[in-house]
């Protein structure tokens, strides 16, 4: 083979840069999602790995059997609609609690001086690298019934009987927020930075006040900031395991303890397929939202 | 002297709300007293007792090895990733390219751990390999996610960068390979060292990806923690989780501190420029225009 001809079948280095990082992420991230999908349709067994195949291949025929069991088993028990239901419950209001002690303090960081910024960015940024696992751990030790809250408060004498906080929704709120917090400041401060603070000035000039200045420009402005920081906490909030499991209790419903549970503790691994499945296709809007969104900032064109 | 809005309050709130819980952690994993919530003195005596815990120090070597290859395949993959979707305008497939890099981000990580385990379950019915699952399978996990957020990094970097620069070379004849690697690679080489260090703080973090695709005998720090802490607040646990958080802080640190001076050092650079540019300006070309005028 001359030289020439074999040069035609390798890939030239455009095909190669663009290749590498797409073939990597179709076979360990898109491709995934279609494994999900078939094992979803198939039965639990007791074999390794723990479910029937699909297809079967007897007398020249192949068959495939789609089994939608576990789909009707998911509706016929209402545990898992509340878990659903829980889930996005818990992901709404926490998204909302993050905007509402994160729009300010990004919007303080964004007002400050440059050297100030940087420092400011640095303490928000940390604690996201730092294990979730950890900060709620830390916090397991503040809430506990004979924790550092209850004792503080009994000291003081406001209350007598230590409150019961650790294992209920309103622990996992607060752990949700205090873990997630970053990820909504980041996208906000990004965006806010970018503000013509001139267009503010003009707006006072002619006479309009803090408030109205604040409601109908700095907030409609800031409108790309408030998405990406909002879905980068409400999507991995409907599927947070670590924080419903250590903080929450037995009326924490959460889906993603669900399927973990499934997963793990019942070994059923069809079952679990669906429940991903189902999740995944509620999240497919927000997603697809972030992603736009996502596009846009990243080619500059926000 | 500035006045004190809503927002400034709000900002220290939210800050002293992020930090005490980790403060507070951290001083009681130098009390002396077994019970949690009495203190019992200074002493270092849980830290002491954690070297003699031989299968906690394996975890700990286990994930230290996990997040070292991450960090690596981590940031060629995201910087090959983000060169892609800054400089590449059109090619067949981008957005579901960009959808791919941007949607790990998001993803519950439930579903990506359940995901990852039955392909690598299926790959192995198909093809025999990954045999067994155990630091392989962990660090093609978090090399997919870290990737993702190292792509976002630099990224925003490569938006910053000067084209000319690139197009200079390029003019002059260099090969574009050797552009990338000459050229684009030593300036945003900051923004390639933060990611890196991100990547190795994530992997280091992870437990749910973990979780799902590890082995039988390859625990990693994480989940040793999680079983522990599942068992309730102990002294014990409240010292590893300072020795990450101070793990995890120092990298933090210096992923800034790299990021910042770059940037520092560049931007006096430019001025620089400008100003001597400025001043030749000034004193040649400026006159005749105010002649003519």
């Amino acid at each position: 083979m001359r030289p020439g001809k074999l040069k035609r079948y390798l890939p030239n280095g455009r095909q190669a840069v663009i290749g590498v990082p797409f073939v990597w992420l179709f076979l360990f991230f898109l491709l995934p999602f279609f494994i999900v999908l078939k094992i979803s349709f198939a039965e639990a067994d007791v074999a390794i790995p723990p479910y029937t195949d699909i297809y079967s291949w007897a007398d020249n025929q192949l068959q495939i059997v789609l089994n939608l069991g576990n789909y009707i088993f998911l509706t016929e028990d209402e545990l898992y609609l509340s878990a659903y239901l829980g889930s996005l419950k818990i992901a709404f209001i926490s998204t909302l609690l993050c905007l509402l002690l994160g729009y300010p303090m990004a919007y303080a960081i964004a007002r400050s001086s440059k050297e100030a910024q940087t420092v400011f960015l640095l303490l928000i940024m940390m604690p996201t690298w730092t294990a979730i696992l950890i900060r709620v751990y830390a916090w397991m030790g503040i809430l506990s019934n004979n924790g550092l809250l209850n004792g503080f408060l009994q000291m003081l004498g406001v209350i007598d009987e230590p409150l019961q906080i650790l294992n209920t929704n309103l622990a996992v709120y607060i752990g949700i927020v205090y873990s997630y917090l970053p990820f909504m400041v980041l996208p906000l401060y990004a965006n806010l930075v970018k503000h013509d603070m001139s267009l503010l000035e003009a707006a006072s000039d002619l006479g309009s006040s803090n408030f109205n200045n604040f409601w109908k420009i700095t907030v409609p402005l800031s409108k790309n900031g408030i998405i990406a920081g909002s879905m980068l906490v409400f999507i991995p909030v409907v599927g947070e395991f670590v924080i419903p499991e250590l903080l929450g209790g037995p009326e924490t419903l959460m889906i993603g303890k669900v399927l973990w549970q499934e997963f793990f503790n019942n070994r059923d691994w069809p079952v679990a397929s669906a429940l991903a499945v189902i999740m995944l296709a509620i999240l497919m809007g927000p997603i697809i939202w972030f992603n736009r969104n996502q596009a846009k900032e990243m080619e500059g064109r926000a | 002297m500035r006045r004190l809005s809503f927002s400034t309050v709000m900002l220290w709130v939210g800050l002293l709300f992020i930090y005490l819980p980790m403060v507070i952690m951290v001083v009681y994993s130098f009390n002396a007293s077994k019970l949690v919530t009495v203190w019992g003195g200074w002493s270092v005596k849980w830290y002491v007792g954690l070297l003699d815990n031989t299968q906690l120090m394996g975890s700990v070597l286990r994930s230290l090895e996990i997040a070292l290859y991450t960090a690596v395949a981590a940031v060629a993959l995201g910087t090959l990733a983000a060169f892609v979707l800054t400089r590449v305008p059109r090619f067949k497939g981008r957005t579901l390219f960009g959808g791919l890099v941007t949607a790990p981000l998001v993803m519950p990580e439930v579903i990506t751990g359940l995901s990852l385990l039955l392909l690598f379950v299926a790959m192995a019915q198909l093809i025999g390999w990954p045999a067994e699952r155990g630091v392989m399978t962990i660090w093609i996990a978090h090399t997919t996610f870290c990737s993702a957020y190292v792509a976002v990094v630099v990224s925003a970097r490569l938006r910053e960068l000067d084209l000319s620069i690139e197009e200079a070379a390029m003019d002059l004849g260099a090969k574009p390979w050797k552009v990338f690697f000459l050229i684009t690679i030593p300036m945003i080489a900051p923004s390639l060292a933060a990611g890196g260090m991100m990547s190795f703080a994530l992997s280091l973090d992870d437990l749910v990806l973990a979780s799902f695709v590890s082995g039988p005998g390859s625990t990693t720090l994480p989940m040793e923690v999680f079983s522990a802490v599942r068992l309730g607040v102990k002294p014990e646990i409240n010292a590893i989780a300072s020795l990450i958080l101070l793990t995890v802080s120092i990298f933090t640190f210096f992923a800034w501190f790299f990021a910042h001076r770059a940037e520092e050092r560049r931007k006096r650079a430019i001025q620089q420029a400008m100003e001597s540019m400025a001043e030749e300006v000034t004193s040649s070309k400026w006159k005749p225009a105010q002649a003519a005028a």
